[in-house]
């Protein structure tokens, strides 16, 4: 009964979907305020009938209803609680249903909050993002139903892959579908402002805070899913370059240069119809990755159980969003008037640059990820791209980047003194240089890209320190005026510098655990002892333990340092007998300096019966890769509670200040 | 000018998304990533013959230099899809005139000979690969697997699973006369 509940809810905001899709529109170009205005009743109906949907299907996990053929296929009743939930969009189906959710969900919050806009502007968003709406419900009921019953219901159900039963890839997928979708929004105003042939500051202004909230989420979910490949899949590496990794770079990708460039069009009225290119392109991307993975056109470790029937459904859909919304850019932008004008060396010159390099990157791995499926619809070859390029490519490209982005922050718009900056920037050039002898001189025979990456990175940082520094002039004038000027500085400032160190802190991450890793994979017997990285690892054997729905055999190493016993981690070997197969529990001993790294497997071979392959890897500084990614995230979060960004939403800003104690506001 | 530069990204999403749909056609299948041995020369074994089986054992020398291809098939006894092979591969050594070199993986001699003298014997030499030495390197990953290597010694294809569909046999077969293979009675 419930499940049919679902079922009609979903169909009902398949309906309500349609409707939003032409009457604001029309109202719109017609100046019908009522008909403009429905939309916002029918974009929170839409919001409700899907979460009415999302909880029916949820419920179905929880209870274990296997007449339901979606939970028969990827649940368990021995399956802990949290995985049963977080089952509800471990299937194709079911991940669907929380893309559509949470694209209800962007759209009731534009309803809501989006009181500044004008009704015009807010109609035809909302418009267009019900069509988006549209096609994804149609995509699900039509090819993708998750309220399939069963009959006869099975006695129990085929579990969910064990190597998804994990807590941090049970938060991976929303928070990555709240970014990914999260840049529906963007698009929709994007599309909205080009059929209303409008595109100004206040357009950018209103964009900003949906472009910083889903690339915060963007950014989280890539970091929880590197985190999870890094400690589950036990080869200690945190990013693959995997096709689908890649799909979800790209948008970050590109959606960063958007934050960027929509900087430029606020401040400046310039760089308006490269700003709106970016929003299309952002989402665009974002739908190729669903695409990809739901498709299977390429390999992956991570695609979904794929149907050529599902994958061209996908593809009319991109096709009719990407390709319509492309060309209605490339007849409307001609149209645009040219903003505001700068000199080659102004901040907005700078972002330019910014933005250039960014949508280079995400060009090269978009044709990196693309390229083995174009060579092999020409000459028939199957080629796997894989790091090597990635590393030549990428790399370089990040560079000027990061060169740049300790730079920008001190150029003033229009036009900057490039002299000064320089003169600002001499003591943070000088250390830089140091920073690279020194690390030259402990790597001589490391490879150069790092030793330079990693002098580059400490110049970003020092120069967004100094950037700061400079901003509330730290030390030229009396500490309280220093202060004064602090609690004064906008909270985008702040952001800015969060977000830039924490770039700085990701590089010092990627750089010390690729350059300085050392690793040791033995075949262990109880008693072998491993040295690796000023540890010493010894394996005292393997015990068979039982969880919930597993048995694993674990590995009990003690580690100690200088003779001192120091931790005893147990890396596992999990078997899962219902699904027939078995995943790598890693231990991990976290350091400041660097991950001590521990997993095992089983002998590949049966002559080495008794021993057990004993993998072991230092890898330096690689906590810092999660701790930028969280001073990203943060940046970005604080960003967004900038008072600019809110002027005009008297409900939010109310709330917000009542809970920030700065008496700046 | 403008005018034609904004057309770009349009132009660029409408070519990938031609490729896209071409790698949704149904008989594509990304996931066959073809061996690392294909086109390279094949690894380096020498197996002994399975005690209470007629035919020798064989090594990497014996694969070149016989005037044609060889078709190099990973069998055992305890393998149930080897069995359904089984008539297949006899077929090719009789009618088509194939040059078969078994790879007894993993198999104790007394089940492999009963199970050759059972089934009959279509293989012109078997190797007993008795430790999985030989398996790890052809990288394989699984029983049976099949390889046809050429009369200069290099790998030319590679067929993981049983060879049993129509498909299959006949994809088989026009590798093995790529590689040169001649003098089938048709």
């Amino acid at each position: 009964m419930i499940p049919e509940l679902g079922n009609l809810a979903l169909t009902l905001a398949l309906s309500v979907a349609i409707v939003q899709s032409f009457l604001p529109m029309l109202g719109a170009s017609r100046g019908n305020v009522l008909w403009m205005r429905s939309a916002q009743t029918s974009s929170i109906l839409q919001l409700v009938l899907i979460f009415i949907s999302f909880a029916a299907l949820m419920r179905s996990f929880i209870v274990s209803d296997f007449s339901v053929q979606n939970v028969a296929a990827n649940s368990h009743s021995l399956k802990p609680m949290l995985f049963k939930i977080a089952g509800t969009w471990g299937s194709h189906e079911g991940s669907l249903l929380l893309w559509v959710l949470i694209l209800a969900a962007f759209g009731a919050s534009v309803a809501w909050f989006g009181s500044n806009i004008p009704d015009s502007m807010r109609a035809r968003t909302l418009s267009v993002q019900a069509w988006i709406s549209v096609g994804f419900l149609s995509f699900l009921l039509l090819t993708s139903n998750p309220f399939e019953r069963l009959s006869p219901a099975p006695l129990d159900g085929n579990g969910l892959n064990p190597l998804l039963q994990d807590f941090g890839l049970a938060l991976h997928p929303p928070f990555l579908y709240l970014g990914y979708v999260g840049f529906s929004i963007v698009f929709s105003f994007a599309v909205a402002a080009l059929i209303e042939g409008r595109i100004d500051p206040a357009w950018a202004r209103w964009v900003r805070p949906w472009t910083l909230a889903a690339w915060i989420f963007l950014t989280i979910g890539i970091a929880l899913g590197s985190w999870w490949a890094y400690y589950e899949l036990g080869w200690g590496g945190w990013w693959f370059w995997d096709p689908v990794e890649n799909v979800s770079f790209m948008p970050w990708l590109v959606g960063t240069a958007l934050l960027h460039s929509a900087i430029v069009v606020e401040k400046r009225n310039a760089l308006k119809s490269w700003t709106v290119l970016l929003a299309i392109l952002t989402f665009s991307l974002s739908l190729l990755g669903t695409f990809i993975v739901r498709s299977g056109v390429l390999t992956s470790v991570h695609a979904f159980a794929t149907d050529p029937a599902r994958g061209l459904y996908i593809l009319a859909l991109l096709g009719i969003t990407i390709g319509g919304s492309l060309a209605l850019y490339a007849v409307k932008a001609p149209k645009m008037e040219p903003g505001g004008l700068f000199s080659p060396i102004s901040r907005e010159s700078g972002l330019l640059i910014n933005n250039l390099l960014l949508t280079t990157a995400a060009a090269t791995v978009l044709s990196g990820t693309l390229y083995p499926l174009v060579l092999e619809a020409i000459t028939g070859d199957k080629i796997s791209v894989g790091p090597p390029y990635f590393n030549a490519s990428f790399v370089p490209l990040m560079l000027p980047l990061i060169i740049i982005a300790g730079i920008g922050p001190f150029l003033s718009w229009k036009r900057a003194d490039l002299a000064g900056i320089m003169d600002r920037l001499k003591w943070v050039a000088g250390i830089t240089a140091i920073v690279l002898l020194v690390i030259w001189y402990l790597n001589t025979d490391g490879p150069i890209l790092g030793v330079i990456s990693i002098s580059f990175a400490a110049w970003l940082l020092l120069a967004t320190l100094q950037e700061w520094a400079w901003r509330i002039k730290l030390f030229k004038a009396p500490f309280s005026e220093s202060l004064r000027r602090a609690r004064h500085l906008p909270r985008s400032s702040y952001g800015m510098t969060l977000a830039h160190t924490g770039l700085a802190i990701c590089i010092f991450g990627f750089v010390g655990s690729t350059m300085w890793k050392s690793e040791s994979v033995t075949f262990a017997v109880p008693g072998d002892r491993v040295e690796i990285a000023g540890y010493e690892v010894v394996y005292r054997g393997v015990e068979r333990v039982i969880g919930p729905n597993y048995t694993a055999m674990q590995g009990s190493l003690q580690v100690f340092q200088g003779g001192e016993f120091v931790i005893e981690l147990n890396p596992e070997r999990r078997q899962y007998s219902v699904a027939g197969s078995s995943t790598t529990e890693s231990a991990i001993l976290s350091t400041l300096g660097g991950d001590l790294y521990t997993s095992i497997s089983e002998p590949a071979a049966d002559s080495a019966e008794g021993k057990w392959t004993l993998r072991i890897l230092f890898e330096p500084l690689v906590g810092f890769i999660w701790l930028g990614a969280a001073f990203l995230a943060l940046g970005g979060i604080i960003s967004l509670l900038d008072r600019r960004l809110r002027i005009g939403a008297p409900t939010r800003s109310k709330s917000a200040a009542a809970i920030s104690p700065s008496p700046a506001e | 000018m403008k005018r034609v530069i904004v057309f770009i990204p349009f132009a660029i999403a409408i070519a990938i998304g031609v490729f896209a749909l071409w790698g949704l056609r149904a008989d594509r299948d990304p996931a066959g990533i073809p061996s690392m041995l294909i086109s390279k020369p094949a690894p380096q074994f020498d197996l002994p013959s399975v005690e209470g089986v007629s035919v020798p054992g064989f090594s990497t020398a014996d694969l070149s230099g016989s005037g044609g291809p060889v078709l190099v098939n990973v069998f055992a006894s305890w393998c149930v899809p080897c069995k359904a092979e089984h008539a297949v591969l006899t077929r090719f050594a009789e009618v088509n005139n194939v040059t078969l070199f078994g790879i007894n993986y993993k198999d104790l001699p007394e089940d492999a000979s009963a199970w050759l003298e059972n089934l009959g014997n279509p293989y012109d030499r078997i190797g007993s690969d008795l430790d999985g030495r030989a398996g790890i390197e052809w990288g394989i990953s699984g029983v049976p697997e099949t390889f046809i290597v050429n009369n200069e010694g290099i790998v030319t294809f590679r067929h993981v699973g049983p060879i049993l569909s129509e498909k299959a046999q006949k994809q088989v077969l026009a590798a093995l006369r790529d590689a040169g293979l001649t003098g089938e009675n048709t």
